[in-house]
């Protein structure tokens, strides 16, 4: 720890008007040391916690997501998982901002790292000048390289030494909150009732033993090694509303229960599970059931029972889930029964990269069945959108008559975003099925309508009952092998999704509505796309982006935005295929048959970053000398230099 | 889910005739006409709102039967026709779920649903044709077949059959009957049996394939190999009697049973009252609205938000 401070510790942006500074709010804790430190008001700041699993670095990051939340702040998490049961490196990066914030940080300026392992891995991602926190019980960092901070805490000790024995280091996660919280300046009340709101309902015992580890590491006289104290510069958000702050698997199952879904069945994979957890436990309040079914192709047929007997259900799984189901998909498709499935993607094919990010499912969830079985497919772009996705994958079901598949994908399953309080009042749709009896001349499958299923419980005036099935039908439902009847029964379902074309929105285009470069996204990428178009603005490019929601059927229209640009540039996390585009780019190239459509893809299971995009987009501009591991390398669409990729390879004791 | 019509739209009685759909494509002399022809008549017995019964089915010639129902009711997949109907019923209860299906669908492709559906003892009724091969591809094997020449086993059916009894008995089901298409009596009452029963209600009903088993097997035709021995169940009389008859809780009793060599005995082969999925769901349900104070949606779901904030 004998590194001099650096003096001008870079390490998180400043605020553009210094002298709106006001010194940092006195708070009930203790602040003894406080005068050692100069307050500096900042807008910005990435703390990376790299650690292990079992740590419960998620749980301290959490609680900062949430308290910036809380605070009217923006803020984006990001975290790995490894796939083994318990241990193994994790990361969560926290990115809290005054201002809008849409990525989670390409950079950290702040890196808390508790082992070798952590500090080796992740201090490419630490910016220059950037602050390394470490516990200096187990990480022996090189300091002879000048370009970082280093704050060396034994925080293990200290926390064994806190806590007393039997907790042995547990509670190390929440004695780094209390540094960070007298580095950040942050509210210590908040923070101590978001700790004793978590623990809430266990023993008293473990409330106390976290707020004591809590209080062990603010008091740390880290102001000996630091000059700096930061406090987030609070800019008031307009429009009133109060942040709320869950994850995207959350907002999703939250977003169902307002759009009315009160039954659902699944079957649990990562990292779709957390999605039939909550739903498990919330929907019997709201008089629902969610089944936890034997396998994949029973979770997707309860859910049609459940459709069939008049309430709208969902379904879910990752890729190799959806596989299984896809036989059923393609009857709720020829039987015209609404229904959500809800894809959370990860790095496949097979059991793939399961905690890893990917977006290699979209040709599966707009094709995978058989036979000609359209269906519909939205892509949620943020964690706000995971809410708002599925409020409206759950009225085109109902509307349309079809089933509806919502793509999510492993980075909003699990990062935290704070976003503004929805209307609830305004948003929550009525789940009861229409019962009332039907007058006569009543066709499930009418060719002159969008087809309307009538739930069983319904009188039939007329003594007709209808019949739903997978079997060619005509109008009434009977199975016929008539060839005009499958010509304009297979037309009758896909007018209708054409129908659903024409009422969706054409996406705004963010940045230059004429240029040279137009990046086109879908899913979890909105953020590293937006700011990635932003920063190239900055540099002088003309770009514009914009971001799909609905990917099947696409909005009508795009063919007016793509005239103005002389390149379109779809940005995926997919291969580039073997004729050289994305997932994306091949169904609009074969839409539009555009030639100025391209793609930069890439598979390396991790989220982009926006530099990333940048370079992949405009090869040989952009040149960042950091930021990068070494053993990533970008820029010629992903693909990797085969020598990198065997050493890193495992000789023996695959995970 | 009050039916606010039923004044204004008053009842007539149902009838076969208001219940019959299409003509059956089945081929002419097969049980399944007879199974039909009992469920019609249970239907016009019980009186049931017609509105209320619903028929589904997977896939196979027994798995037709929807269509010729004039009723709600779906077609679905090969096999899932029990986790489908198993949502019905969970979702609603005020509906008299009827699932038909072969022994294909059933044992075969579906089996792992059998299995579970019957564990979990969802309230619906299975009616199982067992006709013991794949008829609507055309004689191939089936999970039933024994020793059968079809056209994938040349020589034979080479390996074990299943023993549906064995199967229902060890899955959990509840209610657990063998019947045979000859016996539309035994059949009537069987299908009576089960729809009253609360839970996973199922009955194999053998129904030889009449195209693809020249010398069927005919329980009414002792030249034929038959013999239609009916289990006596307890009647709990003390007499000495009564002893010897079967106790259908007695799940050991059952399986031994279901040992017997074909074509074995029909009638009531299990049954107890372990509550259903549909009852421990509701108790669930009930709880739950009760902690939240019977809160309205948009008061539990707005709470839950003030939560995240």
């Amino acid at each position: 720890m004998g590194d001099p401070v650096n003096p001008d510790v870079a390490a998180v942006q400043r605020s553009a008007a210094a002298d709106k500074a006001t010194p940092p709010t006195a708070t009930a804790a203790s602040q003894s040391d406080r005068a050692d430190l100069r307050p500096e008001n900042i807008q910005d700041a990435v703390i990376r916690l790299a650690g292990n699993s079992q740590d419960g670095i998620q749980t301290a990051g959490a609680f900062l997501a949430r308290l910036a939340g809380r605070s009217d702040q923006d803020v984006m998490t990001y975290m790995t998982i490894p796939s083994t049961i318990s241990g193994g490196p994790s990361i969560f990066q926290v990115r809290i901002g005054s201002g809008e914030v849409l990525s989670a940080g390409d950079e950290a300026d702040f890196l808390v790292a508790f082992y070798q392992h952590s500090y080796q891995d992740h201090l490419d991602f630490l910016k220059e000048g950037g602050v390394l926190l470490y516990d200096s019980d187990n990480v022996e960092p090189n300091l002879d390289d000048k370009r970082f901070v280093y704050v060396g805490v034994p925080i293990t000790g200290l926390t064994v030494e806190a806590l007393g024995g039997t907790a042995k280091d547990k509670g190390k996660n929440i004695f780094v909150l209390g540094l960070i919280s007298k580095i950040f300046s942050l509210d210590v009340e908040k923070l101590k009732k978001l700790i004793s709101e978590k623990f809430a309902g266990k023993d008293e015992s473990i409330v106390n033993t976290a707020l004591m580890a809590f209080q062990a590491g603010y008091a740390y006289p880290v102001g000996k090694v630091l000059t700096h104290q930061y406090q987030f510069e609070h800019i008031p958000k307009t429009g009133g509303r109060a942040q709320i702050t869950m994850d995207g698997n959350q907002a999703l199952a939250y977003g169902l229960i307002a759009g009315g879904v009160r039954y659902g069945a699944g079957y649990p994979i990562t990292p779709w599970s957390s999605i039939m957890e909550v739903l498990r436990r919330e929907l019997p309040k709201y008089g629902g059931i969610f089944v936890q079914a034997e396998d994949e192709l029973g979770a997707v047929s309860l859910s049609l029972g459940f459709s069939y007997a008049g309430y709208l259900a969902v379904t879910g799984s990752a890729g190799p889930g959806i596989s299984l189901k896809s036989e059923a998909i393609g009857w709720a498709s020829m039987a015209e029964m609404p229904l959500i499935i809800c894809n959370i993607q990860r790095g496949g094919p097979s059991t793939g990269l399961p905690t890893n990010v990917e977006q290699s499912d979209l040709h599966q969830a707009i094709f995978g069945s058989h036979g000609d079985s359209p269906r519909v497919v939205l892509a949620a772009a943020t964690v706000e959108d995971c809410f708002y996705i599925a409020i409206e994958a759950a009225r085109i079901a109902r509307k349309y008559s079809t089933p509806v598949l919502i793509l999510s994908d492993t980075s909003l399953a699990t990062r935290i975003e704070a976003f503004d309080e929805p209307d609830l009042s305004k948003l929550i749709v009525d789940p009861k099925p229409d019962l009332t009896p039907r007058e006569g001349g009543f066709k499930p499958y009418d060719l002159e309508k969008i087809t309307q299923h009538v739930p069983p419980g319904t009188r039939m005036l007329d003594g007709k009952y209808p019949l739903v099935t997978g079997l060619e039908h005509d109008e009434h439902g009977h199975p016929t092998g008539s060839p005009k009847l499958h010509m304009a029964m297979t037309a009758k379902r896909r007018k209708k999704l054409q129908k659903l074309a024409e009422e969706i929105p054409v996406p705004e285009v963010y940045g230059d509505e004429n240029g040279d470069t137009l990046l086109v996204g879908w899913g979890s990428t909105y953020g590293p796309i937006h700011d990635a178009a932003k920063l190239a603005r900055e540099h002088g490019e003309r770009i514009g982006a914009f971001h799909l929601r609905h990917l099947h059927p696409l909005p009508n229209g795009l063919e007016k935005i793509f005239k103005n640009f002389k390149r379109i540039v779809t940005v995926e996390m997919n291969d580039q295929g073997l004729y050289g585009f994305g997932q994306l780019g091949t169904i609009l190239r074969a839409r539009y048959c555009e030639p100025k459509i391209e793609s930069f893809t890439k598979t390396d299971g991790l989220t982009f970053r926006v530099k990333e995009i940048l370079q992949g987009v405009f090869p040989g501009k952009f040149v960042s000398v950091r930021g990068y591991s070494p053993n990533r390398p970008v820029g010629s669409n992903g693909e990797q230099d085969v020598k990198i990729a065997r050493a890193e390879s495992i000789t023996q004791g695959v995970g | 889910m009050s039916d606010t019509a039923t004044t204004e739209n008053p009842r007539e009685k149902l009838t076969k005739k208001a219940i019959t759909a299409d003509h059956p494509t089945w081929c002419p002399g097969c049980g399944d006409f007879a199974v039909l022809a009992s469920f019609y008549k249970v239907i016009e017995k019980r009186q049931l709102d017609h509105e209320k019964i619903v028929t589904l089915a997977g896939i196979g010639c027994s798995s037709r039967f929807p269509y010729f129902v004039n009723g709600h009711g779906a077609h679905f997949i090969h096999g899932r026709a029990v986790p489908l109907a198993s949502g019905i019923s969970l979702a609603r209860p005020d509906l008299h779920v009827f699932l038909f299906g072969g022994d294909g669908d059933g044992f075969s492709i579906g089996g792992n649903h059998l299995t579970h559906g019957a564990r979990k003892n969802v309230n619906l009724t299975y009616f199982i044709m067992d006709n013991f091969v794949y008829g609507l591809t055309k004689k191939q094997t089936s999970p039933t077949s024994i020793g059968f020449k079809s056209k994938t086993d040349p020589t034979g059916a080479i390996d074990m059959p299943v023993n549906p009894m064995k199967q229902l008995i060890s899955a959990g089901a509840t209610f657990i009957a063998r019947t045979h298409a000859t016996q539309v009596n035994h059949m009537i009452q069987m299908i009576e049996r089960a729809m009253d029963h609360p839970g996973f209600s199922a009955i194999e009903c053998l129904s030889e394939c009449v195209e693809f088993y020249p010398d069927v097997f005919d329980p009414a035709d002792p030249r034929k190999g038959g013999s239609f021995e009916v289990i006596q169940e307890k009647k709990w009389d003390n007499t000495p009697e009564d002893e010897l008859r079967h106790d259908v809780t007695d799940e050991l009793a059952a399986y031994k049973l279901a040992q017997l060599p074909f074509p074995g005995v029909f009638g009531v082969f299990y049954q107890n009252d372990r509550p259903t999925k549909n009852a421990l769901e509701k108790k669930w349900i009930d709880n739950s609205r009760e902690k939240v104070g019977n809160a309205s949606d948009l008061e539990l779901l707005q709470k839950t938000f003030d939560r995240m904030k």
